[in-house]
């Protein structure tokens, strides 16, 4: 009985969690689906309208900007690059660095490690200034290099890399090297597989981070080509309406990759045990 | 010069510490040769040098005629079958036994040729579209195996690849090893620290202890004729009695007896070693023993109790033999089967 109760107590609790954080985006959404005269007149809706497919298509091809250059699609195509660039290099790199931390004869592993790992203590943020004028010089700013790069080095990411490659008994690598295994071969046979799961969950992760950046791309980039849904969120003009559509379809980058994603990390974690 | 030459090899760690001592030894090819010690007597170190997985501080090794202190373990045609199995835990067996073979660029046919050969000789063959988190303790066992044979390398190495299995298995995979080894013909070593296993594996023995080969013989040679302390203590189970006493002019006499024409011009504190299997009761025996503890194997009861001096001291009988907790028996040593070791050094002197 007791238990009865307080399981289904915590269902309410989590419940009212729940209600708590999808209400406000229900009426968003439930919102953007009328007329922005009925809106005005009638305030947020709870129920859907019939003017979905007009107000969501207008916002997806309405060239906007101070020039009318850029459409929201073209926004999420450079929101979609920079999320993509920035979990797969970032990935990458983390990857190979804690590759070289644990598995090669370096002298101060540790201390590199730390070195590297305290940069989380400087964010971009901190450094933005040094690191336009770098992109400056370089003549990368109004690119995806350049939207990219600067933040795709990631500490937490090697962090993670590193401390699994530590947990992988050295008899794999011994036994490797005796069936001829290069150096290489080791990382990209072994490491990369075995830690799969880690990759998946480290891209989703930087994928997120990537997307919703907003003070870099608004530094680096001048052209509106450039300009990500992040930025047009900010930049975006228009009736109420509109701009719930587009807050809504911000939403689903995000959401989508974890949903895509999340198969394979599950499949990961139930098969390696 | 034989198939595989160790010597002078010694082992240094970064930290000061000697694992192994300037050793020598050779394997013939075809040969089983067993290292068995403690643990942390240098045996695995010995091993991984042969493997090439630890440098060599100092000495050579060739292998089929070749230095190789140098040479990568990729390189030196080697497979060895570690204490955990070290499968490949993300790749299924089949990939387990190919890996090796792909990375030395072997046409696919052939590979799968030899791949399922391997499986077919190990029984594995059924399994191979497993992963190894599927497979008991003894199917992953064989697996490793297979990964060696398959690549039908130079030398077989074993890193106590037994111990991680139950009693039953680890004497059924024990079998198959040996007659593995002779189906197939390889020169293998095998490290243990079980001395049955060792015994009964071995074509050649080399007992190990602080980094220094004490004895290096046949199993049989070594279990009747132990050159050291040491060995004699290691070898053998239950272990062999050993009793304190002191040799002069050819008369040994410990607490409670004596024994006459001894043949050994020692003289000084010895350590007398009797196997328990060496004895026999009679009616007046050497030695007294005060039964405390009769543990009865059916074959076999081993007698465990008390000389005078409150010694402990182990006799093994028959299994028709009553014996019960209490009884003073009095035991004779067979056939003057017993070993002298003066005590200060632990070296035999009879």
């Amino acid at each position: 009985m007791t238990r009865l109760f307080t399981s289904n107590l915590s269902h309410l609790i989590l419940f009212v969690g729940i209600s708590i954080m999808i209400i406000p985006v229900w009426m968003i959404f439930a919102s953007s689906t009328h007329t922005s005269s009925f809106i005005n007149t009638h305030g947020l809706q709870f129920f859907l309208g019939d003017s979905f497919q007009e107000n969501y298509l207008r916002v997806l091809l309405y060239k906007g900007g101070f020039f009318k250059e850029i459409t929201a699609l073209k926004m999420f195509l450079n929101s979609f690059i920079m999320a993509t660039g920035v979990a797969l290099l970032s990935v990458v790199t983390s990857l190979m660095a804690a590759y070289a931390l644990v598995y090669y004869r370096t002298k101060y592993a540790t201390f590199l490690f730390w070195l590297i790992f305290i940069t989380i203590l400087v964010p971009l943020e901190l450094r933005i200034f040094p690191t336009y004028s770098v992109m400056a010089k370089l003549n990368l700013v109004n690119s995806y290099f350049g939207l990219i790069v600067p933040i795709s080095a990631s500490a937490i990411a090697t962090l993670f890399f590193r401390q699994f490659y530590r947990t992988v008994p050295d008899e794999l690598l011994e036994s490797a090297k005796l069936d001829g295994a290069s150096t290489w071969r080791f990382f990209i046979d072994f490491l990369v597989p075995l830690s799969r799961t880690m990759i998946v969950a480290m891209f989703i992760f930087m994928f997120v981070f990537g997307y919703n950046q907003y003070l870099w791309p608004l530094l680096v980039t001048s052209s509106e080509q450039y300009w990500t849904v992040v930025m047009g969120l900010k930049m975006m003009s228009g009736s109420i309406v509109h701009r719930f559509a587009f807050v809504i379809m911000s939403m689903v980058p995000p959401i989508l990759i974890i949903i895509i994603l999340q198969k394979h990390f599950i499949k990961g974690v139930f098969q390696d045990k | 010069m034989s198939f595989l030459d160790l010597k002078n090899v010694t082992k240094i760690y970064p930290n000061g510490t000697k694992a192994v001592h300037e050793t020598s030894l050779s394997v013939e090819e075809g040969e089983f040769m067993v290292f068995v010690g403690p643990s942390g007597c240098g045996k695995s170190t010995l091993l991984r040098m042969v493997a090439g997985l630890e440098d060599i501080t100092e000495g050579e090794i060739t292998l089929d005629g070749n230095l190789i202190n140098e040479v990568d373990p990729s390189e030196r045609d080697i497979a060895m079958v570690f204490q955990n199995y070290a499968l490949y835990p993300h790749m299924n067996v089949y990939n387990n036994l190919a890996y090796g073979l792909k990375n030395r660029g072997i046409d696919k046919k052939d590979i799968e040729q030899k791949v399922n050969e391997a499986a077919k000789l190990l029984q594995i063959s059924e399994y191979l579209e497993r992963k190894p988190s599927m497979l008991s303790g003894g199917q992953r066992q064989r697996v490793a195996m297979g990964r060696a044979i398959v690549r039908n390398p130079k030398i077989f190495l074993f890193d106590e690849p037994l111990s991680n299995l139950d009693a039953k298995l680890r004497i059924q995979m024990r079998l198959e090893i040996k007659k593995l080894q002779q189906k197939v013909g390889v020169t293998s070593i095998f490290v243990t620290h079980d001395q049955t296993e060792a015994m009964t594996l071995a074509d050649k023995l080399a007992v190990i202890n602080n980094g220094v080969i004490e004895q290096l013989a046949t199993p049989i040679e070594i279990y009747n004729n132990p050159k050291s302390l040491f060995v004699a203590g290691f070898i053998g189970s239950p272990q062999m009695n050993f009793i304190e006493g002191e040799l002069k002019n050819n008369t040994l006499s410990a607490e409670g007896f004596e024994i006459k024409n001894v043949k050994s011009d020692f003289n000084g504190d010895i350590t007398l070693g009797i196997r328990p299997e060496h004895l026999s009761q009679s009616d007046n025996g050497l030695i007294n023993l005060n039964v405390d503890l009769v543990e009865q194997l059916g074959s076999d009861n081993l007698v465990y109790g008390q000389l005078k001096d409150k010694k402990d001291f182990c006799y093994r009988c028959p299994g028709n033999l009553t014996i019960k907790k209490g009884d003073k028996l009095s035991l004779n040593i067979d056939n003057e089967n017993y070993f002298i070791f003066d005590k200060s050094s632990g070296k035999r002197v009879n």
